[in-house]
């Protein structure tokens, strides 16, 4: 137990170290690009508007507005930084790549009665998605005594171990023995440096190769843009497992959209009510609260158990997802309403289902609206989930199956339109909370 | 029988500790037809508590009241209520809050739209009947709300600190309105305050208000709201009486607020 913590605080110390390094370098390159923006906007007028005559700027935050160019350069970074770490052919320059082609070394074996040849093996490495290759052959080629030469074939960043003796004569007997690669003495694990490859002697006498991996990391962790972008188009033509990529999106979204619906088709008048009565009030406060702090994605294992992984599960996972949040909405929507107001509604002669419609539920649309757009992001967050644990079709269950087969591009698309959905989903939301409640904040 | 009568009202609340509190004790008043009455007092007299029962929006625990001879129970349209701040409806045009009265009772809408133009040039509104009330200015607002309470044609107008939250070239403006309105419409009209100067401009009666318990500490009955109808405020207060007849109150106001902070520090 205290181990397990030691290691989880050192585990935790690597990470921040590594965070911070990497966020040292993000952070160094918005710093130039600040002074390359500032070289080319100075000069250049500022707007004008009442802001920008405003001296302290530093501790007002209305005054900080978002440099958008700072925003787009952002943006940019990432994609480069991601381009570069990848090793993208899209620049002109990059990190060193891993070594594919063809190589060869030379081996001196000494067998069992103490004489020595040299033999070639020859190496090809191969890019990792390019399967046709096949090794060269070495059959025709003259060697030096009782050693054959060999070859091998392997992708790129991969070892494999060659059994140099296994063709040559005597290679089985007792005395016989690997000694040089490539002229310098290599004995069991001892590792040789060769330039493309390195050789590695196993504690059994064979012979390890590998490579030279370059810095850049391999597409299955993160494959480049351009990888990213082609198989985006092909998902477009020909969708992932016969279901077409849009139509996962799609799915997804119907879900979320009448998971909501449903959620505020409930949970609103649900909520009115434990804010106009004392007795539903307090026969719905239990559940409200108990329901209100339990995630969502912990329902999920008793939904499939209930409703099994079709549609209905999936519905009623984000019924139950939004159903609390607009309760609470609705709710602190009627506790908000100025008791000015309803006075002045009932001195005007109003009744209660009057006060209701006319007062109650236009002063707690703000609240409503708020609400939703939690609720959305919420939704959007349980659908992705619940699609990773079982369903048919959906942007989360294309991400599942996609990792079960090492496709980390097609995850990588998932996750960018994932984001830019829900993102898309917020401003929706934003917009329509200006166009329906302008009086927000003006009250 | 016309006017609105006040029987032996008193309001006793137990707290949570167990005490009690008696906000009001044995109000008696008797308001006639067409007059206007203001109320002063320090805070916590008890003259909000005293608004909100006549208007109905509280229980009062002894005594009753009728208006015109009825008995009075609930909120209702006949007794119209003007708010300090915020209790306009801001999802409304102006125009809509003014109709909303009519509107709740069902009138037509050629009628309502009749009444609102009305109403908009008599509180000097005419050419924002269409604007979002968060458009407005503090003391615009104010008069929407005195414009809306008028469209329901109550027969005893209850005001809340209305100018309270003005600035002090507005307030004397509105102060003028709300005689002018007075004299118009010829309403019974019951006004609260925390201004000494607004009580004695708006009331022919003043009452001022005691704490702990709440009650009717002294009558007054006064000529500066007849004579202030269409004339300069400022003049008003030049009048003889007007100075002594301030201070006098403001002493006394004075000296209960004395009252109330040594008694809290006994306790």
């Amino acid at each position: 137990m205290a181990k397990e913590i030691f290691d989880v605080i050192a585990t935790t110390l690597w990470m921040a170290l590594g965070i911070f390094a990497i966020f040292a370098l993000y952070l160094a390159v918005s710093g130039l690009c600040y002074l390359v923006w500032r070289m080319i906007s100075k000069g250049r007028t500022a707007s004008g508007g009442y802001t920008s005559l405003k001296t302290v700027t530093f501790g007002d935050e209305s005054a900080v507005l978002a440099n958008r160019t700072a925003s787009v350069a952002a943006v940019i970074t990432l994609f480069v930084l991601w381009a570069i770490a990848t090793g993208s052919s899209l620049l002109p320059f990059g990190l060193p790549a891993p070594f594919v082609g063809d190589t060869s070394f030379e081996y001196t074996a000494q067998n069992a009665a103490g004489d020595s040849a040299k033999a070639k093996v020859f190496v090809r490495v191969h890019h990792a998605d390019d399967k046709g290759q096949k090794k060269q052959d070495v059959s025709g080629m003259a060697s030096d005594g009782f050693a054959q030469n060999d070859s091998i074939i392997l992708p790129e960043r991969r070892s494999k171990i060659i059994k140099v003796q296994s063709n040559d004569t005597g290679g089985t007997e007792d005395g016989y023995r690997v000694t040089h690669v490539n002229g310098q003495p290599i004995v069991a694990e001892q590792l040789l440096e060769l330039g493309d490859v390195d050789v590695f002697m196993t504690k059994k006498g064979s012979l390890s190769v590998r490579p030279v991996t370059g810095m850049t990391m391999e597409a299955l962790y993160l494959p480049p843009p351009e990888k990213v972008w082609s198989r985006f188009v092909k998902l477009n033509k020909e969708g992932y497992l016969g279901v077409g990529l849009w139509e996962n999106v799609f799915w997804s979204l119907i879900r979320v959209v009448v998971g909501f619906f449903l959620g505020c088709l409930f949970g609103i008048p649900l909520g009115f009510a434990m804010g106009l009565n004392s007795w539903l009030r307090g026969w719905f406060e239990p559940i409200v609260e108990f329901m209100r702090p339990v995630p969502p994605l912990a329902l999920i294992p008793l939904i499939i158990i209930w409703f099994g992984i079709g549609e209905q599960g999936k519905i009623s996972l984000l019924f139950l997802a939004a159903l609390w949040i607009m309760t609470i909405a609705a709710r602190s929507g009627v506790s908000g309403v100025n008791i000015s107001k309803v006075h002045a509604a009932y001195s005007l002669g109003a009744s209660k289902w009057q006060l209701l419609t006319k007062v109650i539920l236009p002063n707690s649309l703000p609240e409503i609206f708020t609400g939703a757009r939690v609720a959305m992001g919420v939704c959007w967050g349980t659908v992705v989930a619940a699609e990773l644990v079982a369903a048919e079709k959906g942007a989360g269950k294309m991400i599942i199956a996609a990792s079960k087969f090492q496709l980390t591009d097609i995850v990588i698309i998932g996750i960018i339109i994932i984001g830019i959905i829900g993102y898309g989903i917020d401003v929706l939301m934003r917009i329509a909370e200006n166009r329906l409640v302008p009086w927000k904040g003006r009250g | 029988m016309s006017g609105f009568e006040i029987n032996n009202i008193s309001m006793t609340f137990a707290l949570p500790n167990g005490g009690k509190v008696e906000a009001l004790k044995n109000i008696n008043l008797n308001i006639k037809e067409g007059e206007l009455l203001s109320v002063l007092g320090p805070s916590g007299c008890g003259k909000t508590t005293l608004l909100n029962i006549l208007a109905g929006f509280l229980a009062q625990t002894e005594g009753a009241m009728t208006l015109n001879g009825a008995p009075v129970e609930g909120p209702s349209s006949e007794r119209g209520m003007v708010f300090q701040q915020g209790a306009l409806f801001e999802w409304m045009t102006v125009a809509k809050n003014i109709g909303f009265g009519p509107k709740m009772k069902g009138t037509p809408q050629a009628e309502i739209n009749a009444k609102v133009d009305e109403l908009l040039s008599i509180v000097g509104l005419q050419d924002f009947g269409e604007k979002m009330i968060y458009e407005l200015s503090g003391g615009m607002q104010q008069r929407v709300a005195l414009a809306r309470c008028l469209a329901n044609d109550p027969d005893v107008i209850l005001m809340d600190e209305p100018l309270g939250a003005l600035d002090a070239l507005t307030r004397e403006k509105m102060q003028s309105l709300v005689l002018d309105i007075w004299k118009k419409t010829g309403k019974t009209i019951i006004l609260i305050t925390h201004s000494v100067e607004e009580a004695l401009l708006l009331g022919e009666r003043l009452l001022v208000m005691a704490p702990r318990p709440g009650r009717v500490h002294k009558e007054y009955a006064l000529p500066f709201a007849e004579l202030g109808v269409g004339a300069d405020l400022r003049e008003i207060k030049q009048h003889a009486e007007f100075a002594p007849t301030r201070d006098e109150i403001l002493n006394m106001i004075w000296n209960m607020e004395d009252e109330i902070m040594g008694r809290t520090e006994d306790a």
